[in-house]
């Protein structure tokens, strides 16, 4: 194995258990596993309220999206939690390159995020009661996990301006309550003023979840593959952004000793 | 007399230190503000007989909610953490004095949020706010606060043992959304739902605001909602009195 892929590989998984260390299934189960259902039943009951589109619609676009708080918590910890434990101007000063070093990082969150939307998408649909066809399963999957990849994109844009802020914690959620709303994940995009359906296009989420509904409604992998390649396109444009504004982050630190500021 | 005294100079410290945390003033407060929108471009957008100001209401009183039961589970944590809990409970008052002003605090940022959002409403939906009780109204918001606070309250001595307070403070945040009436009628849930939701003061809170704001009658809902935080109260203090025993026995107050 060349040092870059151990560097990516073996340094993504050690650090992602290191800054999770304290991610127990008491924290764990409740805040991924659960509350994504019930963000789920919630919003599928305010569409029953409303009369506004299906269980399914809410229960697609919540299931992926809430793919959010995974990825974007997760990326701003990959500084936050390095300053907390004293670590980051130890990494930082390493001679280690940067790509597999913050991409490394991101494999395990990707992983995580798609797990948490897979497990609330099957969740959710057993409670409810919204059949999903079978030959759905792994073109959903698929699905998922471009999502996740997409988020984890602007996860790794949020954890660049981590250098520079201290309350991420609040960034994360107004960041989470922009795709709640843009995303077309409980609005649908027609329904919402022309700027913010155009801006949706920009975002992560939007045109997963739309693939996502397409599939559950008979379509094959190849009709949404227009969507998906978006969603990729999405996510990369964000993780580049997301690199070069943390490269730049870092030697902005570096002139102005402020790598430490918390 | 003193305290009242004492649970006043502590509400107000409280409330400063809450004003300042970036979190609890300023997060807690904007992000009910997105489910709000997101409610509101639903109701706006479906077909059903309930109104925008419906959903005004309910996502008004969703971000009271949310300003308590994120923090609340935390609120003998952050005493834990800053070093202060072992000082505050070894005190000779009562150490529900020092905790119940904590959770009523963030109770009263709820008045910020349930403005805010009617405000929101208002001025990017022109959602028209007309109360037809106003007094009652206002008497509403403030037995919801005292009820919601008196949740907290309960939340944060019953969490005490549980290092991950503030988890289930942020677990409790939908469900309670969900349950209590705020966007989706009780009628609308499950038939075994609606027990569970008589027991949280949200569920009569939320109805004595919404009656008094659309003109019907609020104040049974009021009397059951002012009755049950007084219960939360009441429990709170035997939570306490037991928990703060048990960790003065084995020892484990901080929990290190």
């Amino acid at each position: 194995m060349t040092a870059a892929a151990r560097l990516f590989f073996v340094g993504g998984i050690t650090s992602f258990r290191a800054l999770w260390n304290w991610l127990s299934p008491w924290i764990y189960i409740p805040t991924m596993l659960i509350s994504p259902i019930f963000q789920i039943l919630l919003f599928a009951y305010i569409g029953r309220s409303a009369q506004l589109e299906s269980d399914e619609f809410y229960l697609i676009g919540n299931a992926l999206q809430y793919a959010s708080i995974p990825c974007l918590f997760a990326m701003s910890q990959m500084i936050s939690g390095e300053r907390y434990q004293n670590t980051l101007s130890a990494i930082l000063v390493s001679p280690a390159p940067r790509i597999p070093l913050f991409f490394g990082r991101s494999l395990p969150v990707i992983l995580n995020g798609a797990l948490v939307s897979a497990f609330s998408l099957a969740a959710g649909s057993v409670i409810l009661g919204v059949h999903l066809p079978a030959s759905s399963f792994a073109p959903l999957a698929l699905v998922i996990l471009v999502a996740a990849f997409s988020c984890t994109g602007l996860g790794l844009v949020n954890g660049a301006v981590s250098l520079r802020i201290r309350e991420n914690a609040v960034l994360n959620n107004v960041i989470f309550g922009f795709l709640l709303i843009f995303t077309g994940a409980n609005v649908p995009l027609d329904a919402l003023p022309g700027w913010m359906s155009t801006a949706a296009q920009a975002m992560p989420f939007t045109h997963a979840i739309e693939a996502a509904r397409q599939l559950a409604a008979g379509s094959s992998l190849g009709d949404v593959s227009g969507l998906l390649g978006a969603e990729l396109l999405i996510g990369a444009v964000y993780a580049v952004i997301g690199y070069s504004v943390l490269r730049w982050f870092e030697r902005q630190a570096r002139l102005h000793a402020t790598l430490e500021r918390s | 007399m003193s305290a009242l005294r004492l649970l006043r100079i502590s509400w107000v410290l409280q409330l400063k230190m809450i004003m300042r945390s970036p979190f609890d003033g300023f997060g807690n407060v904007i992000y009910p503000l997105f489910f709000a929108t997101v409610a509101f471009f639903v109701f706006r957008a479906g077909g059903g007989p309930r109104t925008l100001l419906y959903a005004s209401l309910g996502a008004a009183v969703m971000g009271m909610w949310s300003s308590v039961s994120t923090s609340s589970g935390t609120a003998m944590q952050r005493e834990r953490w800053w070093g202060t809990l072992e000082l505050v409970v070894s005190a000779p008052r009562h150490f529900s004095l020092v905790l119940l002003p904590a959770t009523l605090g963030l109770a009263t940022v709820g008045i910020y949020n349930l403005i805010a959002t009617l405000l929101w409403g208002r001025l990017l939906f022109g959602i028209n706010l007309s109360i037809a009780h106003p007094l009652l109204f206002a008497f509403s918001v403030i037995a919801a606060v005292l009820a919601f606070g008196g949740l907290g309250f309960l939340f944060a001595v019953s969490f005490v043992r549980y290092r991950y307070a503030w988890v289930l403070g942020n677990f409790f945040e939908y469900p309670v959304w969900l349950i209590c009436g705020f966007l989706v009628p009780l009628t609308l849930l499950p038939r075994w739902v609606p027990p569970i939701s008589w027991v949280f003061a949200p569920t009569w809170g939320m109805n004595a605001i919404r009656e008094s704001a659309l003109g019907g009658t609020p104040l049974p809902d009021l009397l059951v909602c002012l009755a049950l935080g007084s219960a939360y109260v009441a429990v709170g203090i035997l939570v306490t009195d037991r928990v703060l025993r048990a960790a003065r026995v084995s020892g484990s107050l901080s929990l290190t």
